[in-house]
């Protein structure tokens, strides 16, 4: 089980993880550019290719032990090119049809999936919704795991972003 | 259909109690850097979650500005000997 902040540096914790398959990814990455490899195309692929990568980096360093990595790797595996797959446009129907219900401003309906009420009485299936659609696989979770997963989750991106960072830092000029 | 989320869910003999979603919900604010210091009653459950959607588009953000600041990096480096020496001091944080 990993701890989010270890006092010291583990070799086997999620940061070390991330961080060398993050590495070995970005040089395969670099080893393939072209010649042009300034032209804004070409910038804006490589692009696409190292966001994915940090995402793919980090979902595999969680071992799909996680409902929301394993919802990340099957995303990527099924849109390399940045096709829409099923599940998105699925998401965006969804979302409009909650939309509607939204303005409705009826929130204490007991709709299929989202409504819950807490000990104070608060409802709070609106924000459950969209926070469903910004943690990968939240779509199909009761709320329970949804908050589950998210502080997972938050915890991973943090240190995504934390890596990244450094690395960028280092090869800036 | 209207009982499908209800507040103690069954399964299989474990019920999920208002009291373990009060627990994720404060364990999510101590996660996020703007409720961080608050008194748990004081903040929402809704406005944790709100926050939590904030912080998460926040990060994605981040993520792509980095992402997209590394792509123009990589045009003019060569990775393979640095790599050692960022693996290191990455770990000595």
């Amino acid at each position: 089980m990993n701890k989010y902040n270890p006092p010291r540096m583990n070799p086997s914790s999620l940061r070390s993880r991330f961080a060398t398959r993050f590495l070995r990814t970005l040089s395969k990455i670099n080893a393939q550019k072209p010649t042009s490899s300034s032209s804004p195309t070409e910038i804006f692929r490589r692009y696409r290719r190292i966001k994915a990568a940090a995402d793919k980096s980090m979902a595999y360093s969680v071992r799909s032990r996680r409902t929301w990595s394993r919802a990340m790797l099957w995303k990527l595996r099924t849109r390399p090119c940045g096709r829409r797959s099923v599940k998105t446009s699925t998401i965006i129907k969804s979302r409009e049809a909650r939309k509607t219900r939204h303005e409705k401003q009826n929130k204490n309906t007991t709709t299929t999936t989202t409504t819950t009420t807490g000990e104070d009485g608060v409802v709070f299936g609106v924000e459950a919704d969209e926070l469903r659609e910004l943690v990968p696989g939240g779509e199909a979770m009761d709320l329970y795991n949804l908050l589950d997963e998210t502080a997972h989750y938050i915890k991973c991106l943090t240190t995504q972003v934390q890596v990244m960072k450094k690395i960028a830092d280092f090869y800036s000029p | 259909m209207s009982s499908r989320r209800s507040r103690s869910r069954q399964s299989s003999g474990s019920r999920i109690t208002d009291d373990q979603i009060i627990d994720l919900v404060s364990k999510l604010q101590q996660l996020i850097p703007e409720l961080r210091g608050r008194r748990s009653d004081k903040v929402s459950a809704s406005k944790v979650l709100q926050e939590t959607c904030n912080y998460i588009r926040n990060l994605h953000r981040k993520v792509d500005g980095l992402s997209d600041r590394l792509s123009q990096l990589l045009a003019s480096t060569e990775t393979d000997s640095d790599q050692a020496a960022i693996i290191r001091s990455l770990l000595m944080e």
